[in-house]
């Protein structure tokens, strides 16, 4: 019987990653044949997956975190803060890129420890504890530094400039001279990061403990696993990724404002739940966030080429998405229950 | 048992145990902190506006002032926490578009008219309505389709200024009138802000409608244990779309304070982040964010507290950018001490430090 159950949620689970990665490529498809141009060439693909590096890394963190029963509302404040930390270490302070690194992973391992802790140990609700860190980090921006710097940094610029030619995914262009896709760096740490969190949720004992916790906590308790740990560990792992998704969107960016990675937060939630990710814990992968995050630029794309480029309609389209996911997702669950 | 408990002790240690007891603690602290620091925090002077009107004046005023919008948010956001266990995180947006629908009511297709193109309260209720329309969304969502209120709102928060830019074609229309300006400001007379009365008009109105109907039970048992309070003939799914729309009408009245402020709407920025504030009310007041029993009086306390603290710092020359690192510090300081964890560690320690102290006696 329980291994019956077992095979019923994963399935389930399946289903939903199925479904978003089957919407991402019916999108895409549809996108390369009504509209052609530059969906056509791999480069779109690509240069969609390098503008959202940083959002990748982080929402991978957002659903480590959705999947044991948590949430984090402060990696924006957090990734926010890191770019104004990096951009006065490399051009006040005659940093180097690695130091730089340095900074943005300690201010990640920094709120993940406070807050996992707070979470953990003291009980405190994510929300609320979150929401604080959020606050925090938004506020300490503005005393580091206010005005918005542009970096020049040498070093920095050359691993700015880092990139990867895709062989055979070229084009030629008017003139007849080939031109290579390229991808930048912050994407294949993006891409190795989403690989390795997978391997790290899928084989490991410490990665299935996660959903064991988001789950059943009770169950997970008398299974001897460490529950309290557990939630520690998705705070300071969402938190450090944070942190390297930080840094990736700085590297993308390459300046620093106190309006950086504004709504952040909320993109990295919709782009877990896109991905199957539920709230209500235990369910998730980050190969569907991968999805999540693209299809959610993909439409972002496709509507401002089809001509509509009122500002407005891209929240209105990103809310249309999201709800149809949504009701999609609530719809198989309660199919699951009458089960 | 612990009721009986309670009942045995003393009014003051009965106050002690209440849920009233975090926000309370938390005004002393701030109201003591200031009177140490400077006293003249506390100076009310009456003076006259441009107008020539009778106006209080003075840090107290500002914060009951400008806490109102917060306050009436906090009514609603209580009821929702309760009944659903879960925030609603749309309401800045909600603001933005319910304060558009009145504009584009008030003014007309015209950015700055010369006259109001229908009276003012025809503009409120259309808000209103607007507001419970986007409350009924957001509860169908929740309640019939089983999705968790924060996830459900976060479409309406993703929508909400886009709409409200679509309503009003990108433009920010004004206003025209002094009239308008009253709900944001003071009426000819009256020396206290309107925006203070018109909170707690809504005050006496929710107290009166749990005196006298059953709502505030019916939410708690829903909130507490959804199936058993179905199998005792409630309709969960219609008291969570409820508070949902409660929270709408609030947020309505809410947007006609912040409109009238400043005769415009900003629908970018106006009420950003109140709904966290908004969240953080409800916390402050002992209340359970997973729903079931609720104090709305102690949120509406922790809402003047959190603008009470806005004004301390104002009043320290700190930036408004640089507002929220010093606000979150201090919330952390309070939910730290107010967790229940830490709470019973401490009572573990008192009796620690007491026995040996006993057994030297």
């Amino acid at each position: 019987m329980p291994e019956k159950k077992k095979k019923r949620t994963l399935s389930d689970a399946n289903l939903l990653l199925l479904i978003t990665i089957v919407v991402f490529f019916v999108m895409y498809i549809g996108a390369v044949v009504l509209l052609g141009g530059g969906f056509r060439k791999a480069q779109m693909f690509f240069n969609i997956l390098d503008a959202n590096a940083g959002l990748v890394i982080t929402s991978c963190g957002m659903s480590l975190v959705m999947i044991t029963q948590g949430i984090d509302i402060s990696i924006g404040g957090v990734v926010r803060l890191i770019c104004m930390c990096c951009a006065v270490n490399l051009e006040l302070q005659n940093g180097n890129p690695f130091t730089a690194f340095l900074i943005a992973m300690g201010i990640g391992l920094a709120f993940g420890v406070v807050q996992g802790f707070l979470v953990a140990y003291l009980e405190i609700q994510p929300f609320i504890v979150s929401l604080a860190g959020m606050y925090f980090a938004k506020g300490l921006t503005t005393i580091i530094h206010t005005n918005p710097i542009s970096v020049t940094n040498e070093a920095f610029k050359a691993l700015r400039k880092i990139e990867f030619i895709l062989p055979g995914l070229g084009y030629y262009n008017k003139k007849g001279t080939y031109i290579n896709t390229t991808i930048e760096l912050g994407s294949v740490i993006a891409l190795i990061v989403v690989i390795l969190m997978f391997l790290m949720l899928r084989y490991t004992k410490f990665g299935r403990n996660f959903y064991a916790v988001g789950g059943n906590k009770q169950s997970a308790l008398m299974l001897g696993i460490n529950v309290k740990f557990t939630k520690f560990m998705s705070h300071v792992i969402c938190s450090l990724l944070a942190g390297l998704g930080g840094f990736v969107y700085f590297m993308h960016i390459g300046s620093a404002a106190t309006s950086n990675a504004n709504g952040m937060e909320m993109n990295a939630i919709a782009s877990s739940i896109i991905g199957g990710t539920l709230l209500t814990g235990g369910v998730g992968n980050v190969i569907g966030t991968l999805f999540g995050v693209l299809s959610l630029n993909t439409i972002q794309n496709i509507v401002s080429s089809i001509g509509l480029d009122d500002a407005w309609w891209t929240g209105i389209t990103i809310a249309g998405m999201l709800c149809l996911f949504l009701i999609i997702q609530s719809v198989v669950m309660s199919r699951t229950k009458k089960k | 048992m612990e009721k009986t408990a309670v009942k045995k002790q003393n009014p003051f240690s009965r106050l002690l145990h209440s849920q009233m007891m975090i926000p309370l603690v938390a005004l002393l602290l701030l109201l003591g902190f200031n009177l140490l620091m400077d006293p003249t925090f506390f100076k009310i002077t009456l003076g006259t506006n441009s107008d020539g009107n009778p106006v209080l004046s003075g840090n107290l005023i500002s914060a009951l002032n400008n806490g109102s919008e917060l306050a009436i948010l906090a009514i609603g956001m209580t009821l929702v926490t309760a009944a659903s266990g879960g925030q609603d995180i749309s309401v800045g947006a909600t603001i933005a578009i319910s304060g558009s629908a009145m504009l584009r009511v008030l003014c007309g297709t015209e950015s700055s008219p010369s006259s109001l193109a229908a009276p003012i309260i025809v503009g409120f209720l259309v808000a209103v309505l607007v507001g419970m329309l986007c409350g009924a969304f957001n509860g169908i969502l929740v309640a019939a389709f089983k999705i968790q209120p924060m996830i459900a709102t976060l479409i309406m928060y993703t929508a909400g200024r886009s709409i409200a830019a679509w309503i009003n074609n990108n433009q920010l229309p004004i206003v025209p009138g002094k009239v308008f300006t009253y709900f944001g400001g003071f009426i000819p007379g009256i020396p206290i802000p309107t925006p203070f009365l018109i909170a707690v008009l809504c005050f006496i109105i929710i107290g009166l409608v749990l005196k006298f109907t059953n709502l505030g039970l019916y939410t708690q048992a829903v909130g507490i244990n959804e199936n058993a309070a179905k199998l005792n003939g409630l309709k969960p799914a219609f008291i969570k779309i409820l508070s949902f729309v409660i929270l709408g009408v609030c947020v309505a009245v809410a947007a006609l304070i912040k409109c009238s402020r400043t005769s415009t709407i900003n629908y970018s920025v106006v009420a950003q982040n109140i709904e966290m504030d908004a969240i953080l009310a409800v916390a402050l007041g002992g209340n359970n964010l997973g729903g079931g029993k609720f104090n709305i009086w102690a949120s509406v306390i922790a809402a003047y507290v959190i603008q009470l603290l806005t004004t301390t710092l104002y009043k320290f020359k700190v930036s408004s950018d640089a507002l929220p690192a010093y606000k979150a510090v201090v919330v952390i300081l309070l939910i730290v001490f107010s967790a229940p964890v830490v709470k019973e560690k401490m009572a573990e320690l008192g009796k620690k430090i007491r026995k040996p102290a006993k057994e030297v006696g």
